[in-house]
């Protein structure tokens, strides 16, 4: 093979060939998703938890007594279980991603490249939240089907509490992976956050059936926001105020996220 | 004047902790040059060749690649240059067939994947995770990877660590090739051997400065030769004739044994075997060395060595030594 006709079709190809966002995009995304399906333990974890989820809090839910809060069995649920495929399929199988990637220092060699570095991040994420939004479908259809829930009153809300969900979850398991040395370790950085979700963000104990000044500390929490839209969406007796309120702290949180993300994202390890 | 693509003035880097581990450095290379980076662990290379990456920003100093700021102008740098880190770097649960589709997607103007992994002998390992390949095959992948995009500029951090001879020889044609393509290369390494055989030019960096540069040839030119051999018995060195006169520059004494410095050595060796053979004495042990390349290097590495040590016993500098050492892991 000659070489100069190498290096001519080399220089050819390089003005005709430049990488577009999109193509890279869809380059990582495709490595992504391969990773995630050899992947068993977050596999398992994104795939089968948060389907699990919808029988125990309908346990719990059936327990609660929910006279008078304008709530069904339906609309207590179906929230819940969206919150625990945000949780479980996007940002805990996240925080294991982005903590291996980088320990494997796959982010250190992608930045060598013409990546840009919310590319990176986007591209690995790209699967988990293709598999969070397909939950959060399936949730629906199934609470729809089985739990009597009906449409929703003000789609529009719904909409809006899985938009700011899905940028912000990402975001959080950035933030998380920053913090922690390792990948076991990072597993056990996303519990806390995993918890407060649990208890005081409305999955497990809607907010109504909370004093108001504990429900009032637990809106600013990550995922209060998503969950009240989610389950305003629903019932479609949430105010205009409260559902710009919810808006503005789940912002707030996107925000402060990106910006712990280009403050304290560590594209490699530390050693 | 042939173009320079790579021009570093005064080039600085920190790290969190305060180490300095590039300290003011400067050097350019033009286009189609190979230029090494000599130098032992934690004399700066690393991370002098992460700041022309634009992997970080500089402390101090300026980078050029290309014309640009490869840290503030990576999008008009990125395109035009292939890198390799020192280790890894890509998914262990990967293919070597799915690593090289995804790295191709991400790069402008990338040649087939096929054609990628022919060229650096694993065609035949396409569907083998990247965790199962030799720690050589890992580098390969790497170097296939870096070249892809059919770069003008490659950084190589130590290419061919971990290589064995075969495949060091191997990386070695590859990189000539490229090279008689007119590809800039910019390389690391702690092998002189490779620095010999590839190098347009060099430079040894030690603690984070340039100790010596030039192309080969400058670099040995600076370092004398070495004439040394035992002294016959009942002699002194004075016995000897002049040392000024036969062009030696300095002479040691170890027990019998005696070392001449020299930048002649021709005309040194011979006015010494002159007067040896009209004196009737035997020079045992005689031995007669060019400068080369190790001695340059060794004696860099020496003379810091010895300073380090007078920092030492001064009590100061001590804290500096050790951390050195760590340094080169965070790196």
């Amino acid at each position: 093979m000659s070489s100069t006709t190498t290096a001519a079709k080399g220089v050819a190809a390089r003005s005709a060939a430049r990488t577009t966002p999109a193509g890279r995009l869809r380059a990582m995304a495709r490595a992504e998703l391969t990773l995630l399906g050899r992947s068993k333990g977050v596999l398992f974890t994104a795939m089968f938890v948060p389907l699990m989820m919808p029988f125990s809090a309908r346990q719990a839910a059936t327990g609660m007594d929910l006279d008078g809060t304008g709530l069904s069995i339906g609309t207590v649920v179906l929230p819940a279980s969206i919150g625990f495929s945000l949780l479980f399929a996007v940002y805990s199988a996240l925080v294991s991603v982005y903590a291996s990637r980088r320990e494997e220092l796959v982010l250190k060699r992608l930045r060598t490249g013409e990546v840009r570095d919310l590319e990176i991040l986007a591209g690995a994420a790209i699967p988990s939240v293709a598999i969070g939004l397909a939950q959060c479908v399936l949730l629906t259809v199934g609470c729809m089907a089985l739990l009597d829930v009906g449409a929703p009153e003000a789609p529009l809300y719904a909409v809006l509490g899985l938009l700011v969900a899905f940028a912000l979850w990402p975001v959080l398991a950035a933030v998380t992976a920053s913090f922690s040395r390792s990948v076991e370790s990072a597993q056990v950085a996303a519990l806390p956050l995993v918890f407060v979700s649990f208890f005081a963000s409305g999955t497990l104990i809607p907010l109504e059936v909370l004093p108001d000044n504990v429900a009032a500390v637990c809106r600013l929490m990550p995922l209060t926001p998503s969950i009240e839209l989610i389950r305003g969406g629903w019932t479609g007796d949430m105010a205009a105020t409260d559902a710009l309120r919810a808006l503005v702290i789940a912002v707030a949180w996107i925000v402060g996220g990106v910006f712990a993300v280009r403050r304290w994202f560590r594209w490699e390890p530390r050693r | 004047m042939t173009e320079q693509v790579i021009d570093v003035t005064g080039l600085r880097r920190s790290y969190a902790g305060g180490f300095e581990a590039v300290r003011g450095i400067s050097f350019t290379v033009g286009r189609g040059e190979l230029f090494a980076l000599l130098g032992t662990n934690g004399a700066g290379k690393t991370s002098t060749l992460e700041l022309l990456e634009g992997l970080a920003e500089p402390a101090g100093g300026a980078v050029r690649v290309l014309g640009h700021d490869p840290y503030q102008e990576r999008e008009a740098v990125r395109p035009r240059i292939g890198v390799m880190l020192q280790e890894g770097g890509f998914p262990s649960e990967l293919t070597v067939t799915e690593t090289a589709r995804m790295w191709a997607g991400c790069t402008s103007g990338a040649r087939p994947v096929g054609e990628a992994l022919e060229a650096v002998g694993l065609a035949g390992r396409g569907s083998v995770r990247v965790k199962q390949l030799s720690g050589g095959e890992k580098r390969r992948l790497d170097l296939a990877m870096a070249l892809i995009g059919d770069p003008e500029v490659l950084f190589l951090d130590e290419p061919t660590t971990g290589l064995d001879a075969e495949g060091r020889r191997e990386t070695w044609n590859l990189v000539r090739a490229l090279r008689e393509r007119g590809t800039t290369v910019l390389l690391t390494t702690h092998y002189l051997e490779e620095a010999e055989q590839l190098a347009d030019r060099l430079a040894i960096l030690h603690e984070g400065r340039i100790a010596a540069t030039g192309t080969v040839a400058d670099v040995v030119a600076s370092q004398p030769s070495h004439i040394s051999f035992e002294l016959p018995e009942g002699y002194l060195p004075g016995d000897l004739p002049p040392l000024a006169q036969l062009g030696v520059s300095g002479h040691d004494m170890a027990g019998d044994r005696i070392l001449l410095r020299t930048t002649e050595l021709q005309r040194a060796a011979t006015g010494l075997l002159v007067w040896a053979e009209r004196a009737g004495v035997e020079l045992r042990g005689l031995d007669v060395r060019a400068a080369s390349l190790e001695e340059a290097f060794l004696r860099i590495a020496q003379d810091a060595t010895r300073a380090a040590a007078d920092r030492v016993s001064d009590g100061s500098g001590a804290g500096d030594g050790s951390h050195s050492t760590d340094k080169e892991t965070v790196a």
